[in-house]
C-alpha cells in the first residue's frame, strides 16, 4: 500500500485537476458574481511587490497581470508556463542567460492609458532593485538577474548573471503585478493603498477588514474572459466562519484549503453540490533547530531528533485530521528533481524501519550524552497544522527517550524569539508559490546569504554545494548535486529536519468551474476562467 | 457641589494619562514587532534588508520616550496617528467598524432591559414560588455561562435546526449592512450576537432588579399604601418601581461599560468586523498606535460612565448637593 | 484603663445564628445549620464539592492520560469506550475535563484568593489612612479596572511566557481594584465612627485597629466576593484559552478545550464543543448558588446584589 504511495498521490491529483471540472467539455457560460471566502483579516497593504501574505494576493490578484505565469488550464504542473502578457515564453537565448520577450499589443490599464514594455521593466526593477524604502522581501530569488530592459515599447529583455533552470519559475511570480511606469517614478508607495491594473477585473470597493468587490474589465486582452460580472472576497478569519457560509451558500469557495474534517463534514451535508479538489501543496512541515543551544550544536543530538520521527506511518494518520499527507524529501514530490521513495528511504529519518530508526536516535543520543533530554518545542498558536503536527512530534520524541514538552505563543512572540534566537527546537513551516525547487529550498542557507535563517549555523560546504547546484545546466547532473544537498542538510548534518508536505483540500460548491487546483494557494487566482453554471 | 463636580471631572485626566502609559509600556515589552508579523507569518522567507526597511517607514526604530511624547501630543489634539498595520488613520479604522459594535451593545441593552425589568419585578413580587425559582435560576445560570460558547452552541443549533427542517442550512449574512439600508439582513447579522450577550447582562440586571424591588417592598411607604387600600398595580408602578429603578439603572449603567470586554470574544465567535475583533487584530499584529487608541477609546467610556454614574448619585445626596 | 466602645453597625461582623437565635460555633455546627437553613445553596456547594473532587482525585479516576494521543480513536462519539467521547487528536473528553477542574480550580481560587487579599489589603489601607494615599490608590485602581484584559493578558503571555502561573497574574490584576473597592467602601463606614480615633487618641497602634475593628467589619462582604471572584476567574481562564492567550496545550483545560478544535469539529462532533462547556457552566452556576447562600447567611442586607 505504502509503495508508490508518493507517485499515486502526484497521479491522482494531476487526474482530478484534469478530470474534476469538466469544463473542458462544457460550455462556460457568462455572467454572475462569485462570492469567496478569504482566510485572513485585511491585508496590511495592496502591493503585491512588497508583501508576501496570501491574503493580499486572494484580494488583488484579479485586478493585475503578470509577464508569465502557471498554466491557468493545467496549474499542477510545475514546468508549465505560459504567457499571460507576452506572446510567447522565450528559450534563454545567448549562453542561456539572456531572455526576449515580445508583449501582446493593445493591452490596457483599466484607465485607459496603454501598457508598454516600460511599465513590465519598471515594474520588475522594481521587485529586484527596490529604491530605499520599498520593500521587496522575495529580491534575492533574482540574485541572477542583472538587468531589466525595454529597448522598444512592445520587447523585454532580461540579463542574467549566469544561467540557470530557477529563473523562469521564479519569473511566475504571482506577487508581480505589472504596475504603471509613470506612477512608479512619481510614488513608489501609490500601490500600496491603491488598485490599479490590467487584470481580468477592475476595482470596485474595499470595506476595511470586510470585503474587496470587482468587476470585470470590458478591455481584457484574452479574447472572451472573465466569464463573470464581477467577484466579492469576504475576509474571515475563522474556519468555522468560513466552513459555515459555504454550506449555507453565502460564498461558493475559499482558495486557501481546508481541512479533512471541514471537506467531510461538507460533503456529508450537501452531497453532490459539494466539490473537493485535492492537491499536495508547496508547504511543507520543518523542524529548525537552533545550533546555538547546546546540546543542539553536537550533529548527533540533531540525527537523533529527525530519526526519532515516524514519517512514514505519521503522515498518513495525521492526514486525516490535518493538512498533511505527503511524505517527501526537501524537494515538492513530483518535480523532477524530487527524490524517489527509494533514494528517500536512504536518508536519516526516511528510513522503512522505524525501530532501526529509533534504536540508532537513543544510540547516537547516548553517544552524545543526551540521554532523555528534556527540551521545549517552540510552535506557532495556530491549529492546522502547526499544533496537530506540534503534538506528534512531542509524542514521538517521547518514544525515543525525549522529555519535550510545547509551547505555543501568539504569532508576534514565536516570530521575535525565532529572529533573536530565543528557542531550542521550533515546529515551523514554509511555504512557496510557483514550485521551483531550487529557490524553494533557500531557507536551508544559513544566514549569511542574506535569508532569514533562525538556526543560526554557518556552513561554507552548504553554500558551496548549492552554488554548484544552481548555475548547473545538465538536468541530470543537477539532479545528483540536488541528491548531495539534501542528504547533506537533513541527514549528514541535519541543520533543519523536513517532516513531510501539507496537502492541499478545496471544497467548493458544485456550480463553481473553471478553476483547477494548484500546488500553491498563491498561484491561479486572478479568476479569469471560472464560471458559474447556475 | 460644583467643587466636588470640578475636582471629579479633574480627577478623569491622570486616569487616563496613567492608562496611556501602561498600554504604552506594556505594547512595547511585548517580543516582537509588526514587522515581523507583516513579513514572517505567511511563512516564506524575507530579507533583513526588508526588516530594517520597513522598521525605518514605521518609526518603532526611534527611542522610546520619543514616541509617547508623538502618542500623547496627538491625543491632545485627537490625532491618533496612523494604524501600523494598514498605513490608514486610526480614527478611519475605528470609525468603519464602531457602528456595528455599538448596534451590538445597544440591541444587547434592549433585549437586557426588555427581560431584566419585568422578570426581575415580577420575581420580587411571588418571592419565594416557583416563579421566583425559574427565574432565579435562569439569572444565575446566565451568569454562569460563557458568553462565547453560548454563540458557538446557537450558531450550531441555527445551522441543525435549519438543515432538519428546510433541508439547507441556513446562517446569517456575514458582509454587514447598516440597519437603514437593509434592515432584515442587518437585523439578522446582529441578533444572535446581541442576544448572546444581552443573556448575560439580563442575568445581571435581572437580580439588581429584585434585590431592588424587594428593598423597596419592604420600606414603610409601601406598607402605608397597602394599609391606604391603594390598588396593588398602581402602588408597583407609582412607587415601588420608581425607586427600585435607581439602583438598576446604575447597575445597566456600569455594565454597559464592561460590555465592552464581552463584545470581544462574540464578535470572534460570530465573526463580525467590530471594535472587539479589531482590538483582537491590533494586539495580535503589535500594531502599537492601534491599540493605543483603542485602548484609550474603553479607558475613556470606563472613566466617562464611571464619572456620569458619581455625578448621578452625587446630586441624589442631598449631603453633597447642598454643600 | 481600657475603654471599650460599641461600634454603630453600619456592617456587622457576620455571626451565623441557628432558629432559636443563639449563636452556632464550630466548624461541624455552622456546615450543618448552612446545610438547613440554604438548601439551595446546598445544591451549589454539593456541585463545587463533586468538581472539586474530581479535580484533586483526577490522576485516580481518570481512565485515560488526559494528553495521550490516539490517532486511531479520532473524534469519537460517546461510547462505553469513552463516556464522553474522543476530541479530534484521540484524547479522551472525560479524562480531560477531570484534570481541567484540576486547572479550573488551581486558577479559579488562586486568583481569587490573591486578588481577593491583595484587593483587601488596599482597600483596607486606603479606606483607614485617607488623604493622598487614598486618592492615588484610587486612580491606579480606576486605571487597572478601567484597562482592557486581553491587553493585559497578551502582555503578561507575551513577555512572561505562557503556563498557568502567567494566566493567574493576567486574570488576578482586573480582580484587585473591584475588590478593593468594596472593601474600601465596607471600610469607610468604620473609618467616619468616632471610637476609631478615640482609639488612636489612646495610642493604639494602626495594625491593633485596623486588625480588631476594620478587617472583622467587611469580612461579610469579602467573603462574598471571594466566592463570587473564584466563578469570574475560571469564566475569565476559558475567555482568556478561547482567544488563545490562556493556558496552553497539552494543558488539560476546559478554555482551552473549546478553543481551535471544538469549532472546527462542530458540526460533525459537538461533544467535544458542548461538554468542557457544560463543565464550566455547572461549576460556575455552584459557585454562584454557593456565594448567593453564602450572603444570605452573612449579610442578609446584601441579598441577590
Amino acid at each position: 500500500m505504502r509503495t508508490g504511495f508518493r507517485l499515486g498521490a502526484v497521479v491522482v491529483s494531476v487526474l482530478l485537476a484534469i478530470a474534476v471540472p469538466a469544463s473542458a467539455s462544457e460550455m462556460p457560460k457568462r455572467g454572475g458574481t462569485l462570492t469567496y471566502m478569504i482566510p485572513a483579516d485585511a491585508p496590511p497593504s495592496f502591493d503585491g511587490h512588497q508583501e508576501g501574505t496570501f491574503a493580499m494576493l486572494h484580494a488583488t490578484a484579479p485586478f493585475y497581470s503578470t509577464l508569465i505565469r502557471v498554466n491557468p488550464e493545467n496549474p499542477s504542473s510545475p514546468t508549465d508556463f505560459v504567457c499571460d502578457l507576452c506572446t510567447e515564453v522565450p528559450q534563454p537565448a545567448g549562453e542561456g542567460d539572456t531572455y526576449i520577450f515580445k508583449l501582446r499589443p493593445g493591452v490596457k490599464f483599466h484607465d485607459g492609458t496603454p501598457l508598454t514594455a516600460a511599465d513590465v521593466a519598471a515594474s520588475w526593477n522594481k521587485i529586484i532593485s527596490p529604491p530605499e524604502g520599498v520593500l521587496s522581501p522575495r529580491s534575492n530569488w533574482f540574485m541572477m538577474v542583472d538587468k531589466v530592459e525595454a529597448p522598444d515599447p512592445s520587447t523585454v529583455v532580461f540579463r542574467l548573471k549566469f544561467a540557470t533552470s530557477a529563473f523562469l519559475p521564479a519569473l511566475a511570480d504571482p506577487f508581480a503585478f505589472i504596475y504603471k511606469k509613470e506612477t512608479l517614478d512619481r510614488d513608489p508607495q501609490w500601490y500600496k493603498k491603491n488598485i490599479l491594473g490590467s487584470g481580468p477585473f477592475k476595482f470596485v470597493a474595499y470595506e476595511t477588514g470586510q470585503s474587496i468587490t470587482g468587476v470585470r474589465n470590458p478591455d481584457y486582452y484574452h479574447p472572451g474572459l472573465p466569464y463573470l460580472d464581477g467577484f466579492t472576497g469576504i475576509f474571515a478569519d475563522k474556519q468555522a466562519t468560513r466552513l459555515d457560509a459555504i454550506r449555507s451558500d453565502r460564498a461558493a469557495a475559499e482558495f486557501r484549503g481546508l481541512p479533512p474534517s471541514a471537506r467531510d463534514e461538507l460533503t456529508g451535508a450537501l452531497g453532490d453540490r459539494i466539490v473537493a479538489q485535492e492537491s499536495d501543496w508547496n508547504c511543507g512541515s520543518m523542524v529548525i533547530i537552533n545550533h546555538k543551544r547546546k546540546p543542539f550544536d553536537d550533529v548527533r543530538v540533531r540525527r537523533a531528533l529527525t530519526l526519532g520521527i515516524d514519517r512514514w506511518q505519521g503522515a498518513p494518520a495525521l492526514s486525516k485530521i490535518a493538512n498533511i499527507r505527503t511524505v517527501g524529501g526537501i524537494v515538492f514530490p513530483g518535480s523532477p528533481l524530487a527524490a524517489t521513495k527509494e533514494e528517500l528511504q536512504q536518508i536519516a529519518g526516511f528510513w522503512p524501519d522505524i525501530e532501526k530508526s529509533r534504536a540508532e536516535a537513543r544510540r547516537l543520543l547516548k553517544e552524545a550524552g543526551a540521554e532523555g533530554l528534556s527540551f521545549e518545542l517552540l510552535n506557532r498558536n495556530v491549529d492546522q497544522p502547526y499544533k496537530y503536527v506540534g503534538t506528534w512530534l512531542v509524542d514521538q520524541w517521547s518514544k525515543v527517550g525525549l522529555n519535550v514538552t510545547q509551547r505555543v505563543v501568539p504569532t508576534g512572540p514565536l516570530l521575535e524569539a525565532q529572529r533573536s534566537g530565543n528557542f531550542a527546537v521550533n515546529s515551523g513551516a514554509n511555504c512557496h508559490g510557483v514550485v521551483n525547487p531550487l529557490l524553494d529550498i533557500q531557507f536551508f542557507l544559513p544566514a549569511s546569504v542574506g535569508i532569514a535563517n533562525y538556526g543560526q549555523y554557518e556552513d561554507e560546504k552548504e553554500i558551496a554545494l548549492y552554488n554548484r547546484m544552481l548555475r548547473e545546466t545538465d538536468p541530470s547532473k543537477q539532479r545528483a548535486l540536488m541528491r548531495e544537498f539534501e542528504k547533506y542538510v537533513v541527514d549528514t548534518e541535519a541543520h533543519q529536519l523536513w517532516v513531510a508536505w501539507w496537502y492541499r483540500i478545496i471544497p467548493h460548491r458544485s456550480y463553481l468551474k473553471g478553476w483547477k487546483i494548484s500546488p500553491s494557494h498563491f498561484i491561479n487566482q486572478d479568476l479569469a476562467t471560472v464560471w458559474l453554471d447556475k | 457641589m460644583y467643587r466636588y463636580i470640578i475636582s471629579r471631572i479633574l480627577l478623569v485626566f491622570p486616569t487616563l494619562i496613567g492608562a496611556a502609559a501602561l498600554v504604552f509600556l506594556l505594547m512595547r515589552l511585548v517580543p516582537g514587532d509588526i514587522c515581523l508579523v507583516r513579513l514572517g507569518s505567511g511563512g516564506t522567507s524575507f530579507t533583513q534588508q526588508a526588516l530594517a526597511t520597513c522598521h525605518a517607514e514605521i518609526g518603532i526604530d526611534r527611542p522610546w520616550i520619543l514616541q509617547f511624547f508623538d502618542f500623547i501630543w496627538g491625543m491632545a489634539r485627537l490625532d491618533f496617528g496612523k494604524s501600523m498595520w494598514s498605513g490608514k488613520p486610526v480614527i478611519m479604522e475605528i470609525a468603519t467598524r464602531f457602528p456595528i459594535s455599538l448596534e451590538v451593545a445597544i440591541m444587547a441593552t434592549i433585549i437586557a432591559v426588555v427581560i431584566a425589568i419585568p422578570l426581575g419585578t415580577i420575581s420580587a413580587l411571588k418571592q419565594n414560588t416557583w416563579i421566583d425559582l425559574v427565574v432565579r435560576t435562569f439569572s444565575i445560570a446566565g451568569l454562569a455561562t460563557p458568553a462565547f460558547w453560548l454563540g458557538i452552541v446557537s450558531i450550531l443549533i441555527v445551522l441543525d435546526v435549519t438543515q432538519a427542517v428546510f433541508g439547507h442550512p441556513w446562517m446569517p449574512p456575514i458582509d454587514y449592512v447598516p440597519l437603514w439600508q437593509d434592515p432584515i439582513r442587518n437585523l439578522s447579522i446582529v441578533m444572535l450576537p446581541a442576544l448572546t450577550i444581552g443573556y448575560r447582562y439580563a442575568a445581571v440586571s435581572m437580580r439588581m432588579t429584585r434585590s431592588a424591588m424587594l428593598e423597596v417592598l419592604r420600606e414603610d411607604y409601601i406598607r402605608t399604601a397597602r394599609a391606604k387600600g391603594l390598588v396593588r398595580r398602581l402602588i408597583i408602578n407609582r412607587h415601588a418601581l420608581k425607586n427600585a429603578l435607581l439602583p438598576v439603572v446604575t447597575v445597566i449603567g456600569i455594565e454597559f461599560a464592561f460590555l465592552l470586554g464581552g463584545l470581544v470574544v462574540t464578535e470572534q465567535v460570530f465573526n463580525l468586523n467590530g471594535i472587539g475583533r479589531l482590538m483582537v487584530l491590533s494586539v495580535q499584529n503589535q500594531d502599537y498606535t492601534l491599540t493605543q487608541a483603542l485602548v484609550m477609546v474603553v479607558v475613556t467610556i470606563a472613566v466617562l460612565s464611571n464619572l456620569v454614574v458619581d455625578l448621578f448619585y452625587a446630586w441624589l445626596d442631598p449631603r453633597i448637593r447642598l454643600a | 484603663m481600657t475603654i471599650e466602645v460599641a461600634p454603630t453597625t453600619a456592617t456587622t461582623v457576620p455571626v451565623l445564628l441557628d432558629e432559636q437565635g443563639r449563636t452556632v460555633r464550630g466548624l461541624w455546627g455552622v456546615t450543618i445549620t448552612f446545610l438547613r437553613r440554604q438548601p439551595v445553596g446546598a445544591i451549589g456547594m454539593v456541585l463545587v464539592l463533586i468538581f472539586g473532587l474530581a479535580g484533586i482525585f483526577a490522576a485516580w479516576i481518570a481512565p485515560y492520560n488526559p494528553t495521550s494521543n490516539d490517532f486511531a480513536a479520532m473524534t469519537e462519539a460517546p461510547s462505553w469506550a469513552h463516556w464522553l467521547g474522543t476530541d479530534q487528536l484521540g484524547r479522551d473528553l472525560l479524562s480531560r475535563i477531570l484534570f481541567g477542574a484540576r486547572t479550573a480550580f488551581i486558577v479559579g481560587m488562586t486568583s481569587a484568593l490573591v486578588g481577593g487579599f491583595s484587593g483587601l489589603v488596599i482597600g483596607v489601607a486606603s479606606a483607614y489612612f485617607g488623604g493622598q494615599l487614598d486618592l492615588w490608590l484610587q486612580r491606579v485602581l480606576d486605571i487597572v479596572m478601567a484597562f482592557p484584559l486581553i491587553i493585559m493578558a497578551l502582555a503578561v503571555v507575551s513577555i512572561f511566557g505562557t503556563g498557568v502561573q502567567n494566566v493567574i497574574v493576567a486574570i488576578t490584576i482586573p480582580l484587585i481594584p473591584r475588590c478593593a473597592r468594596i472593601v474600601r467602601s465596607s471600610a469607610l463606614a468604620i473609618r467616619e465612627v468616632p471610637y476609631v480615633d478615640a482609639a488612636r487618641a489612646l495610642g493604639y497602634g494602626h495594625t491593633r485597629i485596623i486588625m480588631h475593628h476594620m478587617v472583622p467589619n467587611v469580612m461579610g462582604p469579602f467573603l462574598v466576593i471571594i466566592t463570587a471572584f473564584v466563578g469570574q476567574a475560571i469564566l475569565a481562564e476559558a475567555a482568556l484559552s478561547y482567544l488563545g492567550l490562556g493556558v496552553q496545550e497539552p494543558v488539560p483545560a476546559w478554555g482551552l478545550m473549546l478553543q481551535g478544535g471544538a469549532e472546527e469539529y462542530a458540526s460533525t462532533a459537538p461533544w467535544i464543543a458542548i461538554f468542557p462547556g457544560l463543565a464550566i457552566m455547572l461549576t460556575v452556576f455552584g459557585i454562584n448558588l454557593f456565594g448567593d447562600a453564602l450572603r444570605d447567611v452573612l449579610d442578609p442586607k446584601m441579598r441577590d446584589r
